[in-house]
């Protein structure tokens, strides 16, 4: 045979009949990937229709202004866990907000990666990321609200719980945004004679600070959601009355949610509806500011 | 601008010494500071150290009460009941743990790698523009409004109605597949992160070699990527193991160590959940229950936990 008698043959049955199979499958196999997606949107688009559908008829002015009632489903509402969730998220950002800027500022500035604590303290934050939000709410039981603290069931105790349990995202997504402000900007303010402060505190988080309140962002809307570390330390079941302060008893959002869940009462299991389409709104708001913080201010180098 | 002062001051006179170290008040400032950093980075060693200390402090007690091998292998959970009827073998626990990961695996790892590996792949940028965000949306939704869901639609409406199954209101199989939808998005992100990680040059000498993009994808990137996608496995299975409300609200709160999935099951994190209700007395057998029982979660996700990175750094190095 000639090379050229070759390829006409291969050119009229092999390459075509495997190529065709080929294409077959590359095609069966696309339709797969696109169902995976699929999955995800469906997953997503009947969660949100089963919540407004349950939730959307129980919603009112009422229901935002009063207190969870045992008995009668109708005149309850969800004014005292939206004053918690207020004030857990306060009392977390505060506590959140400079320790995680602080300690993304040491590992990404300042430690040397050659010593082994700085290594330990990178590989533990890896590491509490992971730890189960639950086994935080054991940390809040025997740590803040009895044992070596011994808060109480507070309002302070709820916060830093939820702070201890956020940390580590605000930390890594900080550390991102400090590591994406270029080497050149922090020369050129050394080569000025400013000290390392001066140059982090001038040019390195006015320069990361998008990125930096996105993460803020995003951890206190991870930790608005949290429901099993308050569970564990104890909040308050349908209490009738808002926080005072630090010192106070609280509930959630989460948690009255979780408790209308529990209920026999197929008016209160939707009145849980109600009360996951508030926080959802609340989520999807911090959500927007995030991105809008993230458009609106970061830095392109 | 005093510092710019300082400097040409002290050139001026000709003491380079003074040029390059800096005038003692400010370095002691600068060591402050670094100082107050360090402390806020150790808050992180001493939460792990809390953690540690919680859970094994009350771990001693509770097996000074229970011996240690009628708690790893016995069959009976039932700490509730008192005198003959209260036992403590774990192994329904973990097996109610392990069982709901598996079911939740089983959605999670398919959809979750074909997922991944669609946006890194082969998903044209608009597509890739809707797809992104409704999965970051799938996965900042709370886990309680993923357990509301399980309770009121996935399990009347999708399991009893649309497929006649005769299941418990409380039941793994329902907890399960909304477990394994609450893991696609970490999986698939992790995945799609692995595979865009592996470098361009080898799916152009795959093209060039002939393969269409699906056998790229398959016979060359997806190899290249494998221990990322196995840390990003192994990351969800961590998540799946260690979440609580799904379990509690649609999973049932009964230690149970069969094998049907249309019964309720109860994992780890669900009993802790379900017991530890703020008023129970401390030193009590029930009060070192939850922390045996958080003790050997931690070491569950800990060892998943410690893989997963080890995996991940080995990519890593493979091409950067």
């Amino acid at each position: 045979m000639t090379g050229a008698q070759i390829a006409a043959r291969a050119s009229r049955s092999v390459i075509p009949k495997a190529a065709g199979r080929d294409r077959a499958f590359a095609g069966f196999f696309r339709a797969l990937m696109l169902g995976a997606i699929g999955v995800s949107v469906l997953a997503l688009a009947t969660l949100l229709y089963d919540v407004a559908r349950d939730g959307v008829p129980k919603l009112s002015a009422d229901f935002l202004g009063s207190f969870p009632s045992r008995i009668i489903p109708s005149n309850s509402g969800i004014e005292s866990a939206i004053y918690g969730t207020l004030w857990l998220m306060v009392v977390c950002a505060v506590i959140v907000v400079p320790l995680g800027i602080a300690t993304a500022v040491y590992l990404e500035e300042y430690a040397d990666r050659t010593k082994w604590w700085n290594r330990m303290v990178e590989v533990n934050i890896q590491n509490l990321a992971a730890v189960p939000s639950v086994v935080y709410g054991i940390l809040g039981l025997a740590f803040i609200v009895r044992g070596p603290l011994s808060l109480g069931r507070t309002v302070l105790a709820g916060g830093i719980t939820l702070a201890l349990l956020v940390l580590p995202v605000v930390i890594i997504v900080a550390r991102e945004a400090i590591r994406s402000v270029p080497s050149s900007i922090r020369e050129g303010s050394l080569a000025l004679g400013a000290t390392q402060w001066q140059t982090i505190w001038k040019q390195v988080l006015p320069g990361s600070i998008a990125g930096i309140a996105t993460g803020v962002i995003l951890a206190l809307s991870r930790a608005i959601g949290e429901t099993a570390p308050l569970l564990v330390i104890g909040a308050a079941v349908n209490p009738r009355f808002n926080p005072d302060g630090l010192g106070s008893a609280f509930t959630a959002l989460p948690i009255q949610i979780f408790t209308w869940t529990q209920d026999k009462d197929r008016e209160f299991v939707d009145l849980a509806a109600a009360a996951i389409l508030v926080m959802m709104v609340a989520l999807l708001l911090m959500n927007s500011v995030a991105i809008f913080l993230r458009n609106r201010y970061e830095q392109k180098w | 601008m005093a510092d710019y002062a300082t400097a040409t001051s002290t050139g001026a006179t000709g003491r380079r010494t003074s040029l390059v170290r800096r005038p003692s008040g400010r370095s002691r400032f600068e060591g402050a500071i670094k100082a107050l950093l360090f402390a806020a980075a150790a808050v992180s060693i001493l939460t792990t150290i809390a953690i540690v200390v919680s859970l094994l402090t009350e771990t001693v007690a509770f097996f000074g009460d229970v011996p240690i091998g009628d708690y790893l292998f016995g069959t009976k959970w039932t700490p509730q009941f008192g005198g003959d009827q209260q036992s403590f073998g774990v192994l329904p626990l973990i097996w109610g743990t392990l069982y709901l990961t598996g079911i939740g695996l089983l959605v999670a790892i398919p959809v979750g790698i074909l997922s991944g590996m669609y946006l890194a792949e082969f998903a044209p940028r608009r597509v890739r523009r809707v797809v992104k965000p409704l999965l970051e949306m799938l996965a900042g939704v709370p886990t309680i409004v993923f357990g509301y869901f399980a309770l009121t639609f996935f399990t009347p409406e999708v399991l009893r109605n649309a497929l006649g199954l005769g299941v418990n209101q409380f039941n793994a199989l329902s907890a399960g597949i909304i477990l394994g939808v609450l893991v696609v998005p970490t999986i698939a992100t992790l995945v799609e992160d692995a595979m865009a990680a592996v470098p361009q040059s080898l799916r152009e000498g795959s093209a060039g070699l002939g393969a269409n993009r699906v056998q790229t994808a398959i016979r060359v990137v997806f190899p290249a990527a494998l221990s990322g996608i196995v840390a990003a496995l192994v990351l969800g299975a961590s998540r799946a193991i260690g979440e609580t409300v799904i379990i509690l609200i649609a999973g049932g709160q009964t230690a149970n160590l069969s094998l049907n999935p249309t019964e309720s099951y109860q994992s780890m994190a669900a009993f802790i959940a379900a017991t530890a209700r703020g008023d129970i007395p401390t030193g009590s057998i029930e009060y070192e229950t939850i922390f045996v029982v958080g003790m050997t979660l931690f070491v569950f996700t800990l060892v998943l936990n410690m893989i997963s990175i080890r995996m991940v750094r080995r990519y890593r190095q493979v091409y950067e």
